[in-house]
């Protein structure tokens, strides 16, 4: 089983000095936390009736959870579709979901405005309406971040299991083996929540009905969601394998990102054909003609969607680090735009409304980003969860 | 247009069977109109009865408890300008090609309401007579109701750090005590007027018929997102009140199929669990086989 090399923790300083400004980032964020906790949404937000979903829910839970997802599509490219040469990805993209899903949660404790009264939702199961598409996102999400930290926690404790630590040491003996016996079961758990629930969030601003503009207005809405968020989960793999490599001064792994990235060029040409022919049966296609900011704005989801598919069309652009990252990120944010167009742009709730975040708005998600940033470092550097540094693990012997 | 619609449909058709079946559930189906509650309370407003007192507006946010609303345009009037968190109804005027008129908004008290569709834990729920309440003990301020609502009626209290939804319940504490809603009480002209939804309706309903030329020519919410029980009848016509054009099926009804489609007995959540464990199962045992 031990076809590839073991990951190892990075070590190295902590504060470094890029650190402090991340850090500094993240100081400013708490505080805007704290501003937002004591004077409450009105004070703090640019948030309105008209418009009561702002940036924390468009991108802190909607785009920052398809962001995650890298764990998500990871685990169906190595355990579902068994291409076992990928499996050194595992580790840190596990990680990522299960620090961007807890961040996301966060998020949605800061956004609603009855905070404390949040434990309500999973625990009054007799009340729960299945009719809601968010309740099944937020019991859904809920159980993931579970699974998530359950996933990774035989990493983290692998670190204690010769360790010198006595109470540790025999945790970490005792649940590593519970852990990786259960491990189909909770990795299968794994993929069967992302699946819901990035879909829901394409459903959820279905509920709007004749205010969601008719271009977007359409039951494949949640289908569209799910594969974005596998093409940005990927994505976010390479952007971080690269950003890791540069920052940690490893050798990148751009054999394994090369394959990655040929996966994810046909299912973004499959989005737009299908988007594409999803308006034609509506009949809403030549709505796109009118070219009104709406109009374009599909245009540019639609071209960014594309653009990583001609980029890496041929096999030696995909062999480029440089040229792969900057198709990852042309591709989380494809990903992104359509979900800020589908809670934002699409939604109209009248002429008179309008919204843009506040300055306490972005801090605050700028300050999660931080944390995010500060914790997966803080992670690796400490436990074993990269592997890179040497080539592509060899193909795993399949029967 | 049509033509290049049409010819782009054709194309497209060719191209995904799969996606057209999808698609094609947008288009209205001819649902079985829904029929509300047989006691079903509701309000009529007749725009060609309305002074413009706002009357209304001040009983009912006397009766509900409401502090004034001094947001617009002086702060020393208690003058909301549209429904808010200090307003549960509020008068408006229309001044434009089509005549002269008020508009009085409130909660529609939808037969099928998407803002109780849209609630996680039944914080806002159909209760007795089919109005909509509001229980804050289940409310998170996750304000869901309000991107569901196709009249954007229920409100957040923004400026509050324990904020409520504020809605429109139809005075039910006041029905309860044998009143009738603040709003119809104190109706000098009786412009709105309060009762059973299917007596309003034939009220309505007898109006235009009486006065065809005075009247438009149809009841607001009697098939709109699937029905309301507040009514609405108007000399002008409906859309220059501020009361959206909507077709026949419920606002939730989109959002909600597909919840019951791929949800349905929470059976493919459970295939789709199995199968991933098996499909793993399967990748461990071949890949293990060679070292055996």
């Amino acid at each position: 089983m031990n076809a590839h090399v073991a990951a190892a923790p990075v070590g190295g300083r902590l504060m470094t000095p890029s650190m402090r400004l991340v850090v500094g980032l993240f100081g400013i964020g708490a505080l805007m936390i704290a501003w937002r906790l004591i004077a409450g949404l009105g004070a703090t937000t640019a948030m309105n009736d008209g418009y009561p979903f702002g940036l924390w829910i468009a991108f802190d839970v909607v785009t920052g959870t398809a962001l995650a997802c890298g764990g998500y599509a990871v685990a169906i490219l190595v355990y579902i579709r068994n291409k076992g040469q990928y499996s050194p990805l595992v580790r840190p993209a596990i990680l990522t979901s299960a620090l961007g899903y807890t961040l996301a949660g966060m998020g949605v404790a800061l956004d609603v405005g009855r905070w404390w009264g949040l434990w309500k939702v999973p625990l009054f199961f007799w009340r729960w309406n299945f009719n809601s598409a968010l309740l099944e996102i937020a019991l859904c999400i809920m159980a993931y971040v579970v699974v998530l930290w359950i996933e990774i926690a035989p990493y983290l404790l692998e670190r204690f299991k010769d360790g010198a630590n006595q109470t540790m040491r025999s945790l970490a003996n005792t649940a590593i083996p519970i852990l990786k016996k259960t491990s189909i079961w909770i990795v299968a758990l794994g993929m069967l929540l992302p699946t819901m629930h990035q879909s829901s969030l394409g459903t959820l601003m279905l509920l709007a009905n004749w205010r969601l503009h008719e271009l977007w207005r359409t039951p494949l809405v949640p289908l569209f969601f799910l594969m974005t968020c596998v093409s940005m989960g990927y994505a976010v793999v390479v952007f971080e394998s690269a950003f890791s490599a540069l920052g940690f001064k490893r050798k990148p792994e751009t054999e394994m990102l090369a394959g990655l990235a040929g996966v994810i060029v046909p299912l973004q040409v499959v989005v737009v054909a299908m988007r594409l022919v999803d308006m034609g049966v509506r009949g809403v296609l030549g709505d796109l003609l009118v070219l009104d900011t709406r109009a374009l704005m599909i245009i540019l989801e639609l071209a960014l969607l594309l653009a990583p598919a001609v980029m890496l069309a041929s096999p030696s652009s995909r062999r480029d680090i440089g040229h792969l990252v900057r198709s990852a990120m042309v591709m989380m944010f494809a990903g992104a735009l359509y979900r800020f167009d589908v809670f934002l742009v699409a939604f109209n709730p009248g002429a008179h409304w309008s919204y843009f975040p506040s300055v306490p708005e972005i801090l605050v998600t700028v300050g999660l980003i931080a944390a995010e940033v500060i914790a997966y470092v803080f992670i690796v550097r400490n436990f074993p969860i990269l592997s890179g540094g040497r080539t592509v693990a060899p193909e795993r012997q399949a029967a | 247009m049509g033509i290049t619609r049409r010819t782009a449909l054709k194309t497209m058709l060719a191209g995904g069977a799969a996606v057209a079946g999808a698609s094609a559930t947008t288009t209205p189906a001819a649902a079985a109109p829904l029929e509300a509650p047989a006691d079903a309370l509701g309000l009529l407003y007749d725009a060609t009865l309305c002074i413009g007192c706002k009357t209304c507006v001040v009983k009912c946010q006397e009766a509900n408890h409401l502090e004034p609303d001094t947001a617009g345009i002086d702060a020393r009037y208690n003058a909301p300008l549209s429904l808010s968190a200090h307003a549960k109804t509020v008068i408006k005027l229309y001044k434009g090609d089509e005549g002269e008129s008020f508009m009085k908004a409130q909660c529609m008290h939808c037969i099928d309401p998407a803002c109780v569709s849209a609630c996680m834990i039944g914080a806002l729920t159909k209760g007795p007579n089919g109005i909509v309440k509001y229980n804050v003990d289940y409310c998170v301020g996750c304000r869901y109701c309000e991107i569901a609502c196709p009249f954007n009626v229920p409100k957040f209290q923004w400026s509050s750090n324990t904020p409520q939804i504020v809605k429109c319940e139809l005075c039910r504490e006041r029905l309860a005590d044998g009143q009738e809603p603040a709003c119809t009480e104190v109706c000098p002209r009786h412009a709105v007027i309060f009762g059973k939804r299917a007596d309003l309706l034939q009220e309505a309903k007898r109006r235009i018929a009486a006065e065809p030329d005075k009247y438009q020519p149809r009841v607001y919410g009697e098939t709109e997102a699937g029905g309301t029980q507040c009514l609405y009848i108007s000399h002008v016509p409906f859309d220059k009140l501020g009361l959206p054009a909507l077709d026949d099926r419920p606002a939730p009804e989109l959002a909600r199929s597909i919840q019951h489609t791929v949800y349905k007995g929470f059976i493919a959540p459970v295939v789709l669990y199995g199968a991933l464990g098996m499909v793993m199962l399967r990748n461990r045992r071949s890949a293990e086989k060679p070292e055996a």
